[in-house]
């Protein structure tokens, strides 16, 4: 089973994306900010990283260049899922390495073809 | 909705779109002729039926048959027949036509535009491996209302993050408000025309490649028989077509076969190839 971590200060956005991310058969993990998702990938590298940009602690932009830095750290797909949604931040996120960007309000088909594209999800299923 | 009012409707939709009613499809009939109602400020359903019977408004007509179109679609949608474009289909014609330079798609049920433009923009990103080729891009549908959204390209974010790639977002679209707008020579890339499929469609010539994707499903088996001998025609020998994931041929014509190796995509019989030759130089 693939694991995905979910990284978001938001208790609320957690459990939406828990749902989406569970009901596409992946085992989920979350994580309250970006140095608490930083010491969960240190445990366990993640095949996917959902990731939101402004967090307290340590954010989601931060996070992704630390991330990208540590040993393993280049393996996980890193979607970031954020309100941000300017063509300035997506940049940015791409040259910090996201693999993928998704702009809040989000539902379970973006995420599903999102993962698709990442070939996080079998082609077989007909989105 | 009567009996017999359910009955002309069912007739006038098979007769001028293909769009086979089954009996279940009642409730959605409904609430999708509300709409023309209230847009005609016609009364009734009754009344808008009696309408359609009389022949009196090719506008009201047309309406109807928007209205029961299902135009769903979105970018790269089920990749796969996207990944057989740019690592099969595309090759390969770069590789057969090395010598004309010259390559034509089609789109047979557009809708809003996603999949001709999904194509253009792979075969933009494809660009340096085909210098001075002419490549055609046509993409139909039966509705206006539908082209109009394709030709001026503009999508919402729902839209935009439906199977798009962000790469692709980024590069080939500029952000206005909450819309986005493809740029415009991705945009100049396609031509989009009004088609009624189960009308004549010689006159659009020949096409390499077809991409003719959930809409069949619509038909009856006559009439999906009588598009796809029809889609045939335009193909030259070596030509592609590429159908949704969930259709297929098998037992409807054998003007076309199933490539073995590619879900989704078909070729034309050897045995019918020589006698649609007149399609190949738009003749018919
Ligand atoms: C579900 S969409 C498919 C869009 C796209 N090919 C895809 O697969 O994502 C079906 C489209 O077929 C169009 N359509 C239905 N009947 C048609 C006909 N008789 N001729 C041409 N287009 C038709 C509808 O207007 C609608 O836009």
């Amino acid at each position: 089973m693939m694991y995905c971590l979910i990284v978001d200060d938001s208790r609320t956005i957690r459990k939406v994306s828990r749902e989406i991310v569970e009901s596409l058969s992946f085992e989920v993990e979350e994580a309250e900010n970006g140095e608490a998702g930083l010491s969960r990938c240190r445990a366990r590298m993640p095949d996917v990283v959902l990731l939101d940009w402004n967090m307290p602690v340590m954010d989601g932009y931060s996070f992704l260049k630390e991330l990208r830095r540590s040993p393993g750290g280049g393996m996980p797909k890193v979607v970031f899922c954020t309100t941000e949604n300017d063509l300035d931040h997506i940049t940015r996120a791409l040259e910090a390495g996201a693999d993928e960007y998704v702009m809040k309000p989000f539902d379970k088909a973006i995420l599903a073809a999102k993962f698709q594209e990442l070939g996080l999800l079998s082609e077989s299923l007909s989105l | 909705m009567t009996e017999l009012e359910f009955e002309t409707l069912r007739v006038f939709l098979k007769a001028r779109s293909g769009l086979a009613l089954s009996p279940d499809k009642r409730y959605l009939v409904e609430s999708r002729l509300a709409s023309v109602c209230t847009r005609f400020k016609i009364e009734s359903l009754s009344r808008l039926i009696w309408e359609i019977k009389s022949g009196r408004s090719q506008a009201v007509e047309n309406a109807t048959i928007e209205a029961m179109t299902t135009n769903e679609t979105f970018f790269f949608r089920d990749k796969a027949p996207f990944d057989l474009f740019q690592d099969v289909l595309l090759p390969r014609f770069i590789k057969e036509r090395a010598a004309s330079r010259r390559l034509r798609i089609w789109c047979a049920a557009a809708s809003t535009g996603q999949e001709p433009y999904s194509l253009a923009m792979l075969l933009k990103e494809a660009s340096a491996r085909m210098p001075g080729w002419q490549i055609d891009i046509v993409a139909t549908d039966i509705s206006n209302e539908v082209l109009e959204k394709a030709r001026a390209g503009i999508y919402n974010q729902f839209e935009v993050q439906r199977g798009l790639p962000i790469r692709l977002l980024v590069k080939y679209f500029t952000q206005k408000g909450d819309q986005w707008q493809i740029a415009s020579d991705i945009r100049s890339m396609v031509d989009f025309r009004y088609l009624n499929l189960i009308e004549d469609f010689g006159r659009l010539g020949p096409f390499d490649i077809v991409y003719c994707r959930n809409v069949l499903i619509y038909f009856d088996t006559q009439t999906k028989a009588d598009v796809l001998r029809r889609i045939a025609q335009q193909m030259p020998p070596d030509g592609a077509l590429v159908l949704g994931a969930s259709e297929t041929i098998l037992g409807i014509t054998d003007a076309l076969t199933l490539d073995p190796s590619y879900r989704g995509l078909y070729g034309k019989s050897a045995s019918v190839s020589g006698a649609s030759r007149p399609a190949l130089v738009g003749i018919r």
